[in-house]
């Protein structure tokens, strides 16, 4: 193990951790943004609509992420002359710019699905209700659907950002260098494949118990009406009681 | 499971090579004309060709094993293969985790462009870096070529690629300015191809031995002395017999020994 090796080499991983956050985030961002009016519309009862939106969802969860970034990059090569004539090759030209569409759409997708599945468990006794009161189809979805739908998504909605800041990883293979494209020049230099594989799995696996953390105190905050209140107590009694 | 694998390369090192020994031999099959999978599905080229020829000039029985470029040191030393031989050039760096047999053949680096695109590249290295300051150029990961550019061009952007196919690729989608690679597999795996159409080669030729190193070798692991000498053995064989210079203009109409 040469632990001088992994040191020298910190500022280099980070750096390349730096540009694994970055993607991940803008991709999350856009995704989830992407997300909501997907599930929307793979719930409305227009076939036209639901349609297309099933296709994408159904491609982008049936496919690999290798697959579709290849296809991205590589594929949109193929069109440049047609991509430069809508003016859009000067962002298919930069791997970033693949990568981040590329992840954008799969997390879409699959957060989307999250959604669909999360409006349908909605009680029917809240909108029931809602209806009695008078609200409108927006209001209610704004009111209530959507608030409580959010709620019981986030669960597995937090499955699908580990999952995303972990797929970042074959960026690398379309020549970005994220934490394992910098982690993979390094060990093409200097052949210290452990030291420097273990060590970007660890910043790998720290900034995973970061979300996880961020997400459970997140959902902390939203149930917090769900905790039973004596349960709370006891627990802090028993706590305070041990030496 | 280290005193395992320490025992196994006992064990390996211990026991003298027979004849119609099995030898598995690591190649990429991606790095035409040397290694490339043919239309069958099968490893061919200028590198199995050879390797065949030294297998039967040293009596073994040869597996071949593919494996991709930046795993097949890794590879060699988790005892997947006991020999690599895939264009892999004689470098210090490589020297410290495996040992080399002596040369098979040596060959010049050398920047492609676009033949449209006005570039003069001067002769000496820092002023070449001057003139490429700022222009991307891609370059197989992992190989002498990332290393050369790394040192040499600081002032140039690098894009790593998995495989020299997709940094021609890369460089025929314009996305990167040129690419660097040994000086024959970009002659016949892209100028050379339909593919290569309105590229050529730009600046002077590249042999430097601290990056360059002293020509493309066998890899294997270090220690196993017994399976370099075979090796060594066989490629002299080979070059009297005149095998070698027969596989040689089977791919190349010039000499690919060098000196």
């Amino acid at each position: 193990m040469n632990l001088s090796l992994v040191i020298n080499s910190l500022p280099q991983l980070l750096s390349g951790l730096l540009i694994t956050l970055e993607i991940t985030a803008l991709a999350l961002a856009i995704g989830l943004a992407l997300a909501v009016p997907l599930a929307l519309m793979r719930l409305s009862k227009n076939f036209l609509v639901r349609a297309p939106v099933y296709g994408f969802i159904f491609y982008f969860r049936g496919t690999p992420l290798l697959v579709q970034l290849f296809l991205v990059y590589y594929g949109s090569g193929q069109f440049r002359p047609e991509l430069e004539a809508l003016g859009l090759w000067t962002f298919f030209r930069e791997a970033y710019f693949c990568a981040v569409f590329t992840l954008t759409l799969n997390t879409a997708a699959y957060t989307a699905e999250i959604l669909r599945g999360a409006i349908q468990a909605v009680p029917y006794g809240e909108i029931e209700a809602a209806r009695a009161m008078g609200m409108s189809r927006s209001l209610l979805y704004r009111r209530i659907i959507l608030p409580k739908a959010f709620r019981i998504a986030l669960p597995a909605y937090s499955n699908e950002v580990v999952f995303l800041f972990q797929a970042t990883s074959l960026v690398s293979i379309i020549t970005l260098l994220d934490l394992t494209g910098v982690a993979r020049v390094l060990v093409a230099r200097t052949f210290a494949v452990y030291e420097l594989y273990i060590a970007a799995g660890l910043i790998y696996l720290a900034c995973t118990y970061l979300i996880l953390w961020i997400f459970r105190r997140v959902e902390q905050r939203l149930f917090a009406h769900l905790r039973r209140p004596e349960a709370e107590k006891a627990k802090k009694l028993t706590g305070a009681a041990l030496p | 499971m280290l005193g395992v694998l320490a025992a196994g390369a006992l064990a390996m090192s211990a026991g003298p090579l027979s004849a119609q020994e099995t030898v598995r031999i690591g190649s990429e099959g991606a790095y035409p004309p040397f290694n490339f999978i043919d239309s069958d599905g099968n490893l061919a080229g200028f590198d199995i060709d050879i390797a065949n020829a030294l297998c039967d000039a040293a009596g073994f029985e040869c597996e071949f094993v593919v494996q991709d470029w930046d795993g097949i040191i890794p590879g060699l030393l988790a005892r997947r293969y006991d020999a690599i031989i895939a264009s892999m050039s004689i470098t210090e760096e490589r020297k410290q985790v495996v040992d080399f047999t002596d040369k098979y053949y040596a060959t010049p680096a050398k920047f492609v462009k676009a033949e449209d695109r006005e570039l003069e590249i001067p002769e000496d290295i820092e002023e070449a870096n001057e003139v490429l300051s700022g222009m991307s150029v891609g370059v197989q990961r992992a190989t002498i070529h990332e290393n050369f550019l790394r040192d040499n061009f600081p002032d140039i952007d690098i894009s790593v690629y998995a495989s020299q196919d997709e940094a021609n690729l890369d460089l025929a989608n314009g996305r990167v300015d040129l690419v660097m690679a040994d000086s024959v597999v970009l002659l016949e795996g892209f100028l050379e191809t339909e593919e290569g159409a309105g590229y050529h080669f730009v600046g002077p030729d590249y042999f430097e031995e601290e990056w360059h190193g002293e020509g493309i070798g066998i890899a294997i692991r270090k220690g196993e002395d017994d399976l370099r000498e075979a090796f060594n053995n066989a490629i002299q064989q080979i070059r009297e017999e005149g095998t070698y210079q027969e596989i040689n203009a089977k791919y190349f109409d010039f000499d690919v020994y060098g000196e």
